[in-house]
């Protein structure tokens, strides 16, 4: 596979990684850098108290297996079974000399933490003058596709993004997730950092070196004149297949990943559509008050003149994700409707 | 006799019932007919079934994401069940939520939870709601050692002690959430310790045996109904599998669960027992171990020949928008 994020300045040695190692890479090495840095979570190790190997999960889906190993139980935190007291004590820790990565496994489960996370972290470094600082970063995987049912699949990205204070990450490959953590760790302010399910497995080229991606700075994995596609995290893959196939037809499509929506790189998004007139954007999320109406809206206030064909969003429908295989792949935007959407733009 | 026969009958077959459904669950599931996470509850169908024999559909309960047992010993229909966790259209829910989220609102089985301390307040208003209309009803949430320690579980019992609520909070103590040892994640060694502090009569049973589960569940909900508000009973149990079907259990002790199926098995510790006592012949046991098995093959094979849900009609049915 090939690197999807084109600012890609790769020098130095690289290995094909996948998801999974890349993030765990980029954590690793931070530890090594930073003895402040921190992990703490359900089953980040796995094991705890238990009669059998230690590090049994390293995260249930093995993100941050081998750090335990590494660096002990002292800085790899298993914690009992409390969502709330992990992001508050991340949080409480991050003002008192200590950079925690906080997991919440599935990010469905930030219900049972929020107020930790909106009124809390989120908050401190404006309410209190600027004289407080919070770097935390909380991870937790988001998406459907998996037959996980209605509490394990949401999105829920919208919702974060809509918090003043927030800093909102969404990978959409390996690259990008290692340099996107490794900001993520380093910055002062409170990161959510999502990592869509599907993905762990998707590989591309990664730089062994530690380098860390500026938040606010899209990627283009594809570039064209015809229509702009905005795509996140799990998205940007069916963008590009899209504007792959379209490509076929000498339809050129400018493929634009914001890999972080707060903050977001609008000026990208905004200068593709001066030049293409034309704009889709993908989100999974549900379809009202969601990242995708809101690209529409920033389009439709500072680039209304550039437009040559009303914006078209391609979202999830406007309900929980359901569980059975075939609703849950009606459900989820995928190719087709990216291709459906884009042909209905150019009035195809 | 303690027990009549058709009493001891009814909770043998309902366990039975469980473990058939468990163990074919599995092996429906690594046969590839199950989609998603599975959560199995072989090995703790004692609890399940002490606490809901002598429940009327207008109980509630309140379940886990370990629920099969749970919604078997209610009396859903394991039809409805298997086509729900094969996700099929005539499921209990419609193919909609799948074995984390089956439901029957009918049967007064409130909801598995995906979330981990989801039920417990839910449960209370379940309570609440006997309470207030003085219907009688009890309401009984399972929970599990792990979800002990969710603040939701913490204010749900502290409000049922302050409202006096009918809920009786039964904790499957198995020893484990996910791969952390209970005692690990509960921070002490005695759950029923720690819960009796909320001020609530609390008890800590064997749940392998039937009976002392079944008898400490009974005085508890016949309190419940009689205003004497909420208890805690904590069941030690064994979980016989993984925490998630295809879980490798690597954080397990050698020989652990061989042991625990041989030593501990609720089904073999309740056939013994009433053998021993002369309460049930070893033929009425198995007449019913050859019924369950037949039953099961039906529940599976009319879960393969449901209709799948067809997302033009049943995609954006059951919500209030068409966008
Ligand atoms: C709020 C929330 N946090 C975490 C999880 C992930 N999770 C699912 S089950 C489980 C362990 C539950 O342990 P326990 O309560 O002992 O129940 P058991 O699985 O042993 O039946 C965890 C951590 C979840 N589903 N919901
Ligand atoms: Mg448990």
């Amino acid at each position: 596979m090939t690197n999807n994020s084109n600012n890609a300045q790769v020098t130095g040695k690289t290995s094909i990684k996948t998801y999974r190692d890349a993030i765990n890479d980029a954590i690793r090495e931070e530890m090594r850098r930073d003895p402040t840095v921190i992990v703490l979570g359900e089953e980040v190790s796995g094991g705890a108290g238990c009669d059998g190997e230690d590090d049994a999960y390293g995260g249930v889906f093995g993100v941050t297996k081998g750090l335990m190993p590494e660096f002990g139980r002292e800085r790899v935190i298993d914690t009992p079974i409390s969502e709330a007291a992990i992001i508050g004590a991340a949080a409480g820790a991050a003002n008192n000399g200590l950079r925690p990565i906080a997991e919440l496994m599935f990010f469905d489960f930030i219900g049972v933490s929020f107020d930790q996370i909106f009124n809390q972290a989120a908050k401190f470094r404006y309410m209190f003058g600027g004289k407080s600082k919070t770097p935390m970063v909380i991870r937790g995987t988001v998406g459907g596709g998996w037959r996980a049912g209605a509490q394990h699949s949401s999105m829920l990205h919208s919702i974060v993004t809509h918090i003043a204070g927030l800093k909102v990450v969404m990978p959409s490959n390996a690259y990008d997730a290692k340099g996107l953590m490794v900001q993520a760790i380093r910055d002062d302010d409170p990161v959510i950092f999502l990592e869509h399910k599907v993905m762990y497995d998707n590989e591309c080229e990664v730089p062994d070196e530690q380098y860390a991606i500026p938040f606010g700075e899209a990627a283009f994995p594809r570039q064209g004149k015809d229509v702009t596609i905005v795509a996140i995290s799990n998205m940007v893959t069916h963008a590009i297949a899209a504007a792959d196939l379209l490509a076929q037809e000498g339809i050129s499509c400018d493929v634009i990943d914001p890999r972080t929506v707060s903050p977001m790189d609008d000026e990208a998004i905004l200068e593709s559509v001066e030049v293409t007139g034309r704009l889709v954007v993908v989100d999974e999320g549900n379809p009202r008050c969601g990242l995708a109406s809101d690209i529409a809206g920033i389009v439709a206030e500072k680039g209304f003149h550039s437009l040559r064909a009303p914006i078209r969003t391609v979202t999830a429908p406007h309900t929980p994700v359901p569980f059975a295989p075939e609703l849950e792949d009606a459900y989820l935007p995928n190719v087709d409707k990216v291709l459906a959407a884009v042909r209905e733009v150019l009035g195809a | 006799m303690p027990y009549q026969e058709e009493f001891l009958l009814r909770a043998y077959r309902s366990m039975r019932t469980i473990r058939e459904f468990e163990e074919r669950c599995i092996a429906e599931f690594m046969g590839g007919n199950v989609p998603g996470f599975v959560h199995a509850s072989n090995g703790q169908e004692a609890i399940a079934v002490a606490a809901c024999i002598d429940l009327s559909d207008s109980d509630i309960i309140g379940s886990t994401h370990r629920g099969h047992g749970h919604c078997i010993a209610k009396g859903c229909d394991i039809g409805g069940m298997m086509k729900e966790i094969m996700g099929r259209s005539t499921g209990l829910c419609k193919g909609k939520g799948g074995s984390m989220h089956i439901a029957d609102i009918d049967k007064g089985m409130l909801g598995a939870n995906a979330i981990v301390g989801g039920g417990p307040p839910l449960v209370n208003g379940a309570a609440l709601a006997s309470k207030t209309l003085g219907t009688k009803n009890v309401a009984i949430s399972f929970n599990g050692d792990g979800s002990a320690n969710q603040g939701t579980a913490m204010e749900a019992m502290n409000m049922a002690v302050v409202l006096q609520l009918p809920h009786v909070f039964i904790y499957e103590n198995n020893g484990y959430a996910e791969g952390t040892a209970a005692n690990y994640g509960l921070g002490c060694d005695s759950l029923t310790d720690r819960n009796a502090g909320f001020g609530m009569p609390a008890e800590c049973v064997d749940g392998n045996d039937f009976f002392a589960t079944y008898e400490a569940i009974k005085v508890a909900t016949q309190r419940a109904r009689d205003g004497g508000g909420p208890t805690s009973i904590e069941a030690k149990c064994v979980r016989f599998d993984g925490h998630f079907i295809g879980d490798p259990q690597l954080y397990r002790g050698k020989d652990e669960v061989k042991n625990a199926r041989k030593n501990q098995d609720c089904l073999k510790i309740f056939r013994d027992r009433v053998i021993k006592e002369g309460w049930l012949k070893a033929a009425a046991m198995n007449a019913i171990d050859k019924e369950i098995k037949a039953e099961i093959e039906q529940a599976v094979a009319d879960g393969l020949a449901a209709p799948h849900p067809d997302p033009a009609t049943d995609l954006m049915s059951d919500v209030y928008c068409s966008y």
